[in-house]
């Protein structure tokens, strides 16, 4: 056991798995010697060497390309991308390609990568760098959408996510990687992808989000819960596949729910999962299903972000309403 | 060295044989035995067969939107021929000729143009891509592909085609231009066959010519007469062999025509003067294939009638085959989306099975 926070953890899954499986290449910009900017490749190009963390050409569209073909060839490439803002560039392989690779050769030929990138708001950033985008991935067949939530889940989801044989986004909550440190396994074993994390369970009420929400919402329920209402908090973990089954079964205890999403509230990852709900538990509901998102604007720059940002009293105040209705 | 003699940034293209199918620079002439020079006319011609066969498919309804390689034989195949075993062939989506000649059945070829993904599952560990309809995007992962490569120490070069309109892309440049900077071993071929469906390649780029795009990513060079297969094969042998020895991509731009329409969705009488295209249709590379191989007495008339007999019963195999394919199954257009049907997926079928009831 060590105490890590979330950018030790990732680093400790990707040397772990670079020293377990020689088919695992990072490449990115400034991963090499600079180990990225947030250092999660810290230390990989002294140990590894240049040939498997490559420092590619500022071309975000080349380093998932090239991930896709070095997949395809049988490596296990992690291509990191600096920011979300940034991942777009890269959107047309990904469709084109990278997502439907498995697909369109029945099988002979697959994408089995990862997309890494830091997301979100919430850390005085400059523009473009406070992105959460999430919803535009998880609308791609073939894709798997992943948001680990404190260190000890961002190594598990990420050994998994190396080892899956589909692509994985895999989505770092910028905001948390170095908020908090916890016990992280030596030689961990991988989490299952595709499975939400039931954080804490309750009776009254079922709390939904991802990511970095999941402190913000830690904060809202101990209100809450000071207060009497007893709530069940689930860490969804897996955007896609999404694991609905969890959040209704629990729903359908509680009777009551709250979705918590960082993103724009319109079509979002939260209102999937509310659809969800309706179709499979609306017999169960005592309460409107809410949603405490952004709002449908652009992220504003850090000194009007606190308009912008989820805050635990927006969060805690959803739980009051949904709890007494 | 034909990228040093014939460097784009003089104008010079290289060229083996004339129209007529003589040949032009005699020590420069590979030495292609009798039996692969004949084979390759024996794919040019079965490519051609098929291809005519697929537009009148099309026309039947028997096959969807199709792009004719009409033309562009040549070009395609000469690189194909001097790939090695284990060299991965991407392609664009014209490049029937390198196809056959890398041994993807045509009855694969025709099913992935009918409609249907099992055209595209090629058995047997084909290095082959599927098609890229993404002009441009392809040579992204051809980088990717070569990079694992030489990562795992193979004796494999990428060969990787598209074609002028590609070269306006984004991914062309910064694919380009990484397979410098890593030196990755591969061969870009530009089918330049002067025409990005209505859009002349002039008003692709004000560069007099694509290979010299080259020279910029710090990579050689080389245009060559997309219409003579010695060029083309002549001008790949020695890039593949430059990337066999580690000295990084070469780039060549095979200067061709598509004498057929974009697709057949296209007319491309609309913004192609008939001219030009009476200017191309006596540069055909069958036409100078052919009278090479009469001259070199590998080929008469007996034996070329026969070549274009076998290509029509191959053809004729090809599509009975194909057509007797059966249209997959709701499952099966379910089964390759992940490795394994996430829950999620699986209650998405389920309910869309009873929705369409027991629908075939």
């Amino acid at each position: 056991m060590t105490t890590m926070n979330m950018v030790q953890a990732l680093n400790a899954a990707l040397a772990e798995e670079m020293e377990r499986d020689d088919r695992v290449i990072v490449l990115g910009e400034d991963v090499g010697r600079d180990g990225g900017v947030f250092r999660v490749t810290e230390g990989l190009f002294d140990r590894f060497g240049p040939e498997r963390v490559v420092d590619t050409p500022l071309a975000e569209s080349l380093i998932v390309g090239m991930a896709t073909g070095m997949a395809m060839a049988g490596l296990r490439p992690v291509a990191e991308i600096q920011f979300m803002g940034f991942s777009y560039l890269a959107m047309s392989m990904l469709i084109s390609h990278t997502a439907r690779m498995r697909n369109r050769t029945r099988g002979t030929l697959t994408a089995p990568m990862v997309m890494r990138m830091p997301y979100g708001a919430g850390v005085k950033a400059l523009e473009h760098h406070s992105e959460s985008t999430e919803a535009l991935y998880v609308q791609i067949p073939g894709l798997k959408v992943v948001v680990p939530a404190t260190p000890r889940e961002a190594k598990g989801l990420l050994l998994a996510s190396i080892r899956d044989p589909d692509p994985v986004i895999f989505l770092e909550p910028t905001r948390s990687y170095r908020l908090f440190k916890e016990e992280v396994e030596d030689g961990a074993d991988a989490l299952p992808l595709g499975r939400a994390r039931t954080v804490k369970e309750g009776d009254d009420l079922t709390v939904v989000g991802w990511g970095a929400m999941m402190p913000l919402i830690q904060e809202a329920v101990d209100a809450a819960e000071g207060e009497g209402t007893s709530c069940e908090v689930i860490d969804l973990r897996t955007l896609s596949p999404m694991d609905s089954a969890t959040v209704v079964s629990s729903v359908r205890r509680t009777g009551r729910a709250v979705v918590v999403q960082e993103a724009p509230m319109t079509c979002g990852v939260a209102a999937e999962l509310v659809a969800r709900i309706n179709e499979q538990a609306l017999l169960s509901l005592e309460a409107p299903v809410e949603r405490v998102t952004a709002p449908d604007i652009t992220v504003p720059l850090p000194r009007g972000e606190k308009w912008y940002y989820i805050t635990p009293d927006r969060i805690y105040n959803a739980i009051r309403r949904t709890a007494s209705f | 060295m034909l990228t040093e003699e014939f460097d784009p940034l003089e104008g010079k293209q290289l060229r083996i044989l004339d129209e007529r199918g003589e040949v032009i620079a005699p020590e420069l002439e590979p030495a292609l035995g009798p039996e692969v020079l004949t084979n390759a006319y024996r794919t040019m011609v079965l490519a051609r067969v098929a291809d005519e066969k697929a537009v009148v498919l099309q026309r039947q309804g028997r096959l969807g939107a199709y792009p004719p390689n009409r033309g562009q034989e040549a070009a395609s195949l000469g690189p194909a021929m001097a790939m090695g075993p284990d060299d991965w062939l991407v392609w664009s989506f014209r490049e029937l000729s390198a196809l056959l000649w890398r041994g993807l059945p045509l009855e694969k070829y025709l099913l992935a143009w009918m409609g249907h993904e099992e055209g595209n599952r090629y058995e047997g560990g084909l290095r082959i891509t599927p098609p890229a309809i993404p002009v441009g995007s392809q040579y992204a992962y051809a980088a990717g592909l070569a990079y694992a490569s030489r990562y795992r120490h193979e004796q494999a070069v990428t060969f990787a085609y598209t074609g002028d309109g590609g070269t306006s892309e984004g991914d062309f440049h910064e694919s380009v231009n990484a397979a410098g900077v890593f030196r990755l071993p591969m061969v870009m071929v530009i089918q330049n066959n002067q025409w990005a469906i209505s859009v002349p390649r002039s008003r692709q780029t004000a560069s007099p010519t694509l290979a010299q795009k080259a020279c910029a990513y710090g990579i050689p060079g080389i245009q060559v007469d997309g219409n003579d297969l010695l060029a083309m094969y002549a001008a790949a042998a020695e890039a593949r062999e430059r990337a066999m020895r580690g000295d990084g991509p070469t780039l060549i731009e095979a200067y061709t025509y598509r004498l057929g329409d974009h697709t057949t969705s296209d007319d491309a009488r609309k913004y192609r003067l008939e001219a030009e295209l009476k200017e191309w249709e006596p540069r055909d590379p069958l036409i100078r294939l052919r009278a090479y191989l009469i001259s070199k007495g590998f080929l008469d008339e007996p034996r070329d009638l026969k070549v274009w007999e076998e290509a029509r019963r191959l053809t004729e195999e090809a599509v009975t085959a194909a057509e007797a394919v059966p249209a997959p199954t709701l499952e099966e257009v379910f089964a390759y989306t992940y490795a394994d049907m996430p829950p999620s997926l699986a209650e998405q079928l389920d309910r869309l099975r009873r929705e369409l009831g027991g629908q075939r």
